[in-house]
């Protein structure tokens, strides 16, 4: 067992700490709602190579593994990045997955930074898609339809959707000029692989920002005083945070070994994946709600930062499912690995 | 990073398993429920036999010197089986702190009688009137010529009726600070003046009060200097804090699991479709996930010589209060049935769920309660106040 990083790892956390702190402080982060796009800071992440990293070498990329993008995406998280970087990255190794011709075109696009292509989580139904991530501001959907995948280009047939979580989603029409990527059982099986990559990846997003908001609630109880002492000094604050910095640690873990997973212990990724997608949605959910608590009545206006956390604790998840779907996803992947 | 504990844990991890198959019969589980008390003479025995009483001591103690990561390989296997060594753990935590502090003359009393399993050590630091403050201990040691006069009573002396010592904590300097006037001892429990009486709990099992009246201790079984006994205290308790609980919920779930197998609802559909069902199945599963993770991550620090403190009380306050929380939702989604007793032959899996219920409700209490836990956490992991 070893649960240190590499120190390439480390490196790779610094720089992406670094880019965050700089590009996407809670003031940044405000003031991009409702969309949650930062331009500057997508075109950033580009040319650092952050979505060339999740693709593999002999496909124009750089061939990072899970791990790595977990790392990244953590930081993502902590900092309430306002950039598609998730969505894109499981997007493009999709694309880097197939073997078509219109695949590799796409990929060579979305790494060039030419298009966004990002992945409809869910297949389309009656023509439509819901609540695309990244969809309000992506160039091309990935889309499944029954078994077909398809190549959707979104201009003038992605409607944003305001949400709780300022970001950029999107409902997505079909239309007769999207592209048919491939077709089949196979297919559908490399969408479903994805879409565990993005849980794992959101999963890890949601530990790093459930991580920050509890230094935020820690920092603010040792400050502010009540009847004559910190407001941490009580059992009752203190208590809920020994609870939450438990399952934030716990969370932590869980997400490392579920991106671990997919080339350390490859028959379990699929149930890991959901595990670490209930678990940190949980986990972001209640730490959220305790550091904006422990706030009183300052943690309920919009100047303070732990309600920007507290939204998007609440809403990146859910996005594909709550965690009592993915509990049950878990028993279900638990069934199909012993019965294979 | 790898999250696998290892070639060599893994390996010992099946050679346990091969060992269990073979010692721990259905028969030695029936008896240690039957009579409520997690030991047999036989299994520690066979344990002492393999040189598993002490994986992680040093070869020239009379260890393995098996790193943390392969002792926890060994234990999770144990605890997953519910193989009955309590008085194999307070007999070796004990035996620990001897050789950590004790006299050459204790360690040649204690140590080798320790490791072959011919002694058993139980502990003595809880009182009727203190739990979790223990060091408001108030059982009294005086001074007597060349030794101690003890007087008082200690509860939750589990296995005192079996045992040979009790490793006790009494008051030595009633006018010092009360962290600063306590000592510990091993004090033989087969002489006048010690009363140990029964204890039935919740979960049927048996534990003891104990009575110290006027019970005379050489100064030669004193462990540790007079009036040092919180720092010995701190070495035993160490250990204690770091336990984690995923082996019953290992348990629960292969209940909870089999009842979903085997039984339909009332429109004859299996149960281990029910969405409900599976959810709950999921959610045990990961968090059972999460406290084995937890655990590992403590031991694991452990063997990098890093810190440790506040990180054994995580895996102590979440693999026991979410297995606590698991066996209430085990009992509900069962229903009715789930609350024929274990041992009845028309419960559900032999009422394992029903005696979990039970169980669950003890592990976060005993080892440090929770409010403990979250206290070291609050104060070593988060850095707040000391609390009130």
């Amino acid at each position: 067992m070893d649960l240190s990083l590499t120190s390439e790892q480390t490196q790779l956390v610094a720089a992406f700490a670094d880019l965050y702190q700089d590009l996407s402080t809670p003031e940044v982060v405000a003031a991009a709602e409702p969309l949650g796009h930062v331009p500057t800071l997508w075109v950033k992440l580009i040319s650092t190579g952050a979505l060339e990293m999740a693709v593999p070498v002999e496909r124009g990329g750089y061939g990072a593994d899970l791990l790595d993008l977990a790392l990244v995406a953590e930081q993502h998280g902590r900092f309430l990045a306002p950039a598609p970087l998730i969505e894109a990255q499981v997007a493009a190794r999709l694309l880097a997955r197939m073997t078509g011709e219109a695949a590799g075109r796409a990929l060579e696009l979305c790494l060039s930074g030419q298009r966004l292509t990002t992945l409809a989580l869910r297949p389309a139904c009656a023509g439509r898609a819901e609540l695309v991530p990244a969809g309000a501001v992506a160039d091309d959907a990935l889309v499944l339809q029954g078994d077909r995948l398809l190549l959707v280009p979104l201009q003038g047939r992605a409607t944003f959707v305001r949400n709780l979580g300022a970001q950029p989603l999107a409902d997505v029409t079909l239309g007769e000029d999207d592209v048919l990527l491939a077709e089949g059982p196979e297919v559908v099986a490399l969408v479903s692989a994805a879409v565990d990559e993005w849980r794992v990846l959101t999963a890890c997003a949601l530990s790093g920002l459930a991580g920050r908001a509890l230094e935020i609630g820690v920092a603010y109880v040792k400050e502010r005083k009540a009847f004559g002492q910190p407001v941490g000094a009580f059992q009752s604050v203190a208590h809920r945070l020994a609870d939450r910095a438990t399952e934030v640690d716990g969370t932590e873990l869980l997400v490392r070994e579920a991106a671990w997973s997919l080339s350390g212990d490859p028959s379990r990724f699929r149930e890991l994946a959901a595990m670490a997608l209930g678990f940190a949605a949980e986990t972001a959910r209640d730490t959220t709600y305790d550091a904006l608590h422990f706030h009183g009545g300052y943690g309920f206006m919009e100047e303070y930062a732990i309600q920007l956390y507290f939204r998007r604790a609440r809403s990146w998840g859910a996005v594909l499912e709550d965690p009592r779907t993915s509990y049950r996803r878990v028993q279900d992947s638990v069934t199909a690995r012993v019965v294979a | 990073m790898d999250f696998r504990l290892g070639e060599r844990s893994e390996q010992l991890r099946q050679e346990t398993a091969g060992f269990l198959d073979e010692i721990l019969t259905l028969e030695m589980l029936e008896e240690c429920h039957r009579t409520g008390v997690n030991h047999d003479p036989r299994f520690s025995k066979a344990m002492s036999d393999r040189g598993w009483l002490a994986l992680g001591w040093a070869v020239e103690h009379g260890g393995q010197g098996r790193d943390p990561l392969e002792v926890l390989a060994h234990s999770e296997e144990l605890q997953r089986r519910n193989a009955p060594t309590y008085a194999i753990g307070t007999t070796m935590m004990v035996a620990q702190v001897v050789a950590l502090l004790g006299t050459p003359e204790q360690k040649a009393e204690i140590l080798p009688k320790a490791l072959s399993a011919e002694v058993i050590i139980a502990l003595g630091f809880t009182e009727p009137e203190n739990g979790s403050d223990a060091a408001a201990a108030a059982t009294k040691a005086v001074r007597a010529d060349g030794g101690w006069t003890i007087t008082g009573s200690k509860m939750f002396t589990t296995n005192a009726h079996l045992a040979d010592y009790v490793f006790l904590l009494a008051r030595t300097n009633p006018t010092a600070k009360k962290h600063h006037g306590l000592t510990t001892f091993l004090v033989p429990l087969d002489q006048e003046g010690v009363v140990v009486q029964a204890v039935s709990t919740l979960s049927g099992e048996r534990t003891n009060i104990t009575f110290y009246n006027d019970v005379y201790v050489s100064d030669s079984w004193r462990i540790g200097e007079v009036d040092g006994g919180w720092r010995v205290m701190g070495a035993a308790l160490a250990r204690e804090h770091t336990a984690g609980f995923a082996g019953e919920q290992h348990r629960l779930i292969e209940a909870l699991s089999g009842w979903a197998e085997e039984s339909v609802d009332d429109d004859e559909r299996p149960r281990c479709e029910d969405p409900a069902v599976r959810e709950l199945l999921g959610r045990n599963r990961t968090e059972l996930e999460v406290s084995v993770l937890l655990q590992r991550r403590a031991a694991w620090l452990q063997a990098e010589g890093r810190v440790v403190q506040g990180r054994g009380s995580m895996s102590k306050l979440f693999s026991t209060e979410r297995l606590e929380r698991q066996a209430a939702a085990a009992l509900e989604i069962v229903g009715p049935d789930a609350v024929r007793s274990y041992g009845e032959a028309s419960a559900p899996q032999g009422g394992r769920i029903e005696h979990m219920v039970r169980h669950a409700k003890g592990t976060t209490i005993y080892a440090g309660t929770s409010e403990i836990q979250r206290n070291i956490i609050a104060q070593h992991v988060l850095g707040l106040p000391r609390s009130s």
